[in-house]
């Protein structure tokens, strides 16, 4: 009963259990609490029917809702943290703490990725899980996006790749912030060989993600109403001691600042990504030189 | 000198016993001898109170007011400094200063976080937390010492970058995402010094080196230990908890291979003598970048890209 009376949020509180949705027959939208009935909200791909509010996605997930169906081949799942500064809080190690988000969502890491094709044209694709630590990035999750990046440059194919994450992860302190350096450093020798990069934001995508390669896409595409930022919410009401406008730092307020290229709503993205990759395929020489532009006309 | 930092507390008698000695004016011969004696006293006290601080004790110090920062770093230890302001896209940030300057006869760009040492100046350094624009400028002053051949020195003393709704309104992401990626594709020696706070993304912005070398008492950190003890604890309070666990220390992280080299402090910190710790500084920058020099420029980002592709701490 208490729900019903607790004032609702403009914006979506976490965590949230988007998982949830398959096993329950009703999910509550975690932005407006309005009740979903689980199948037609699947139909709707999980965007709240009233308030757009697009929910979290699995690493998975995402993939097939992009990819042509049973195209996915996933690569690099058996990397893993190794802990290396074996860091445990108050009782709680960051080692059980993997273990539990590893039996949460079936997966090694918190980013996903592999090779598939989107309207017959081949991509490389990787994915962030949110629920596994908040889909924040450690030595492992560094390494496979890097490698994503570097197989992409290897087939020489466009990369798409979907963020979702709180940012670098604090329990392996420095060593996650260079993972933005040896993304980053991975990225740029992919833009040298002339590939098209294509980047996806959605809720939230925070610090050190947003900070390093999700926003240096060729094209920054972000879910309606989606919070990206270097800063997170509750961060900049404590600098700014003030309450922010609800619409700061989503999606449409960085759009209208120059930052996202496109805001589109889930079911629109498969479409544009595949419409874009077409392009830019087609008019890259150096994939032209390897046959790759004569092989999908 | 009374530093404000309370594990020196065991300092306060023999400090002011030889503040006594020294208001003795006509004290003698046997008052100088006792002078030298307190002197030394407070010296060895000092060395062994250093040798083991805790990783807070070293937040506390890395951010100690009297600390020296990039101007006074330009000032000791370098010569012919110009100050170029402005990021030619909308303002000048005053968190960041840059310039060309020259050590040891070499021209070389300087890039740094600026903090102030009183209101004042904090005001306009921002407590050295730099804007969008402050990246900007530092990588339009990268691209020109490409162009114009000046290796690259960066002095890094940032608590991060400003978290603010203006910050996300001009691109505080994106800013920091270019300078890294700048940095690490640019075709000159790079050679970054962590002098106080390598805080966060802010600190990783303009410090993606050839080399990374940390003064002995900085500290480089994921996010500030009250951000991380937030964001793991929701307890700013358990800092002390959080910089222990994360592992910042320069010896630390020299320890996991992150970083290539320690600089030593003058006994008791870097604010007790500027001079000492600016021509420590100054030595380890001249010596990494002749070292830099001598490979052949594809070489050294051949080099600069395995540096970091390879930094792994994962399982297969």
């Amino acid at each position: 009963m208490k729900e019903i009376f607790k004032r609702h949020p403009r914006y979506a509180e976490a965590p949230q259990d988007f998982a949830s949705g398959k096993d329950n027959l009703w999910v509550r939208c975690p932005r407006c609490r309005e009740l979903l009935y689980s199948k037609e909200h699947e139909q709707a791909l999980r965007v709240c029917s009233k308030c757009k509010y697009h929910f979290q996605l699995a690493a998975r997930e995402r993939i097939d809702m992009v990819l042509d169906a049973g195209t996915f081949q996933e690569y690099g799942s058996t990397l893993r943290s190794s802990d290396p500064l074996t860091f445990s809080s108050t009782g709680e190690s960051y080692a059980t703490k993997l273990m539990q988000y590893a039996s949460q969502t079936g997966a090694n890491e918190a980013f996903m990725y592999g090779t598939g094709q989107i309207e017959g044209q081949e991509i490389v694709i990787g994915a962030t899980d949110f629920r596994f630590c908040g889909g924040a990035m450690g030595a492992a999750f560094g390494e496979k996006v890097t490698r994503a990046i570097e197989l992409a440059r290897e087939r020489a194919v466009p990369l798409v790749l979907f963020s979702n994450s709180g940012g670098a992860r604090m329990q392996e302190g420095a060593i996650s912030l260079l993972q933005m350096a040896k993304t980053l450093a991975a990225l740029d020798r992919f833009k040298d060989a002339g590939l098209p990069y294509l980047s996806v934001m959605t809720d939230p995508c925070l610090g050190g993600i947003t900070a390093s390669y999700a926003m240096l896409g060729d094209v920054n595409i972000a879910e309606p109403g989606a919070y990206i930022g270097f800063a997170g919410r509750r961060v900049i009401e404590q600098t700014m001691h003030q309450k922010l406008p609800h619409d700061a730092a989503t999606a449409e307020f960085l759009q209208s600042h120059g930052m996202v290229d496109l805001v589109l709503s889930r079911g629109e993205i498969p479409g544009v990504l595949s419409r874009l990759i077409r392009m830019y395929v087609r008019c890259n020489p150096a994939l032209k030189e390897r046959g790759l532009v004569e092989q999908r006309a | 000198m009374s530093s404000g930092l309370d594990f020196e507390g065991v300092l306060g008698p023999l400090e002011n016993e030889l503040e006594r000695v020294r208001a003795q004016t006509n004290g003698g011969e046997g008052a100088h001898a006792h002078e030298a004696e307190l002197k030394d006293a407070i010296g060895e006290r000092l060395r062994d109170i250093y040798a083991g601080l805790t990783p807070w004790q070293k937040v506390q110090v890395a951010r100690h007011r009297e600390r020296p920062y990039t101007m006074d770093y330009l000032r000791l230890a370098f010569t012919d400094f110009v100050e170029l302001r402005g990021d030619r896209r909308f303002a000048d940030d005053r968190a960041i200063v840059g310039g060309p300057a020259i050590l040891n006869g070499r021209s070389l760009m300087v890039i740094g976080h600026q903090k102030g040492r009183d209101t004042r100046e904090n005001v306009e350094r921002n407590f050295g937390m730099p804007h969008p624009d402050g990246y900007r400028k530092a990588e339009r002053l990268m691209r020109q010492a490409e162009r114009l051949g000046l290796p690259l020195v960066t002095l890094v003393d940032t608590p991060g970058a400003n978290a603010g709704l203006a910050d996300e309104e001009r691109g505080q992401a994106e800013a920091i995402a270019s300078s890294i990626a700048a940095m690490l594709s640019l075709r000159v020696p790079t050679v970054s010094v962590i002098t106080g706070e390598g805080g966060s993304g802010g600190a990783l912005a303009i410090s993606s080196a050839d080399r990374i070398l940390m003064l002995e008492h900085a500290v480089f950190t994921v996010a500030a230990p009250e951000a991380a003890a937030a964001i793991l604890w929701r307890d700013a309070a358990k800092a002390p908890e959080a910089a222990e666990h994360m592992k910042i220390t320069a010896q630390d992280l020299l320890r996991l291979q992150l970083i290539d080299g320690i600089v030593p402090e003058p006994v008791g910190g870097a604010h007790r003598d500027h001079m000492a710790a600016a021509r420590a500084v100054a030595e380890a920058i001249s010596w990494v970048i002749g070292q830099l020099e001598q490979r052949p420029l594809d070489q050294l980002l051949d080099d600069r890209y395995n540096k970091y592709r390879n930094i792994g701490f994962y399982l297969e």
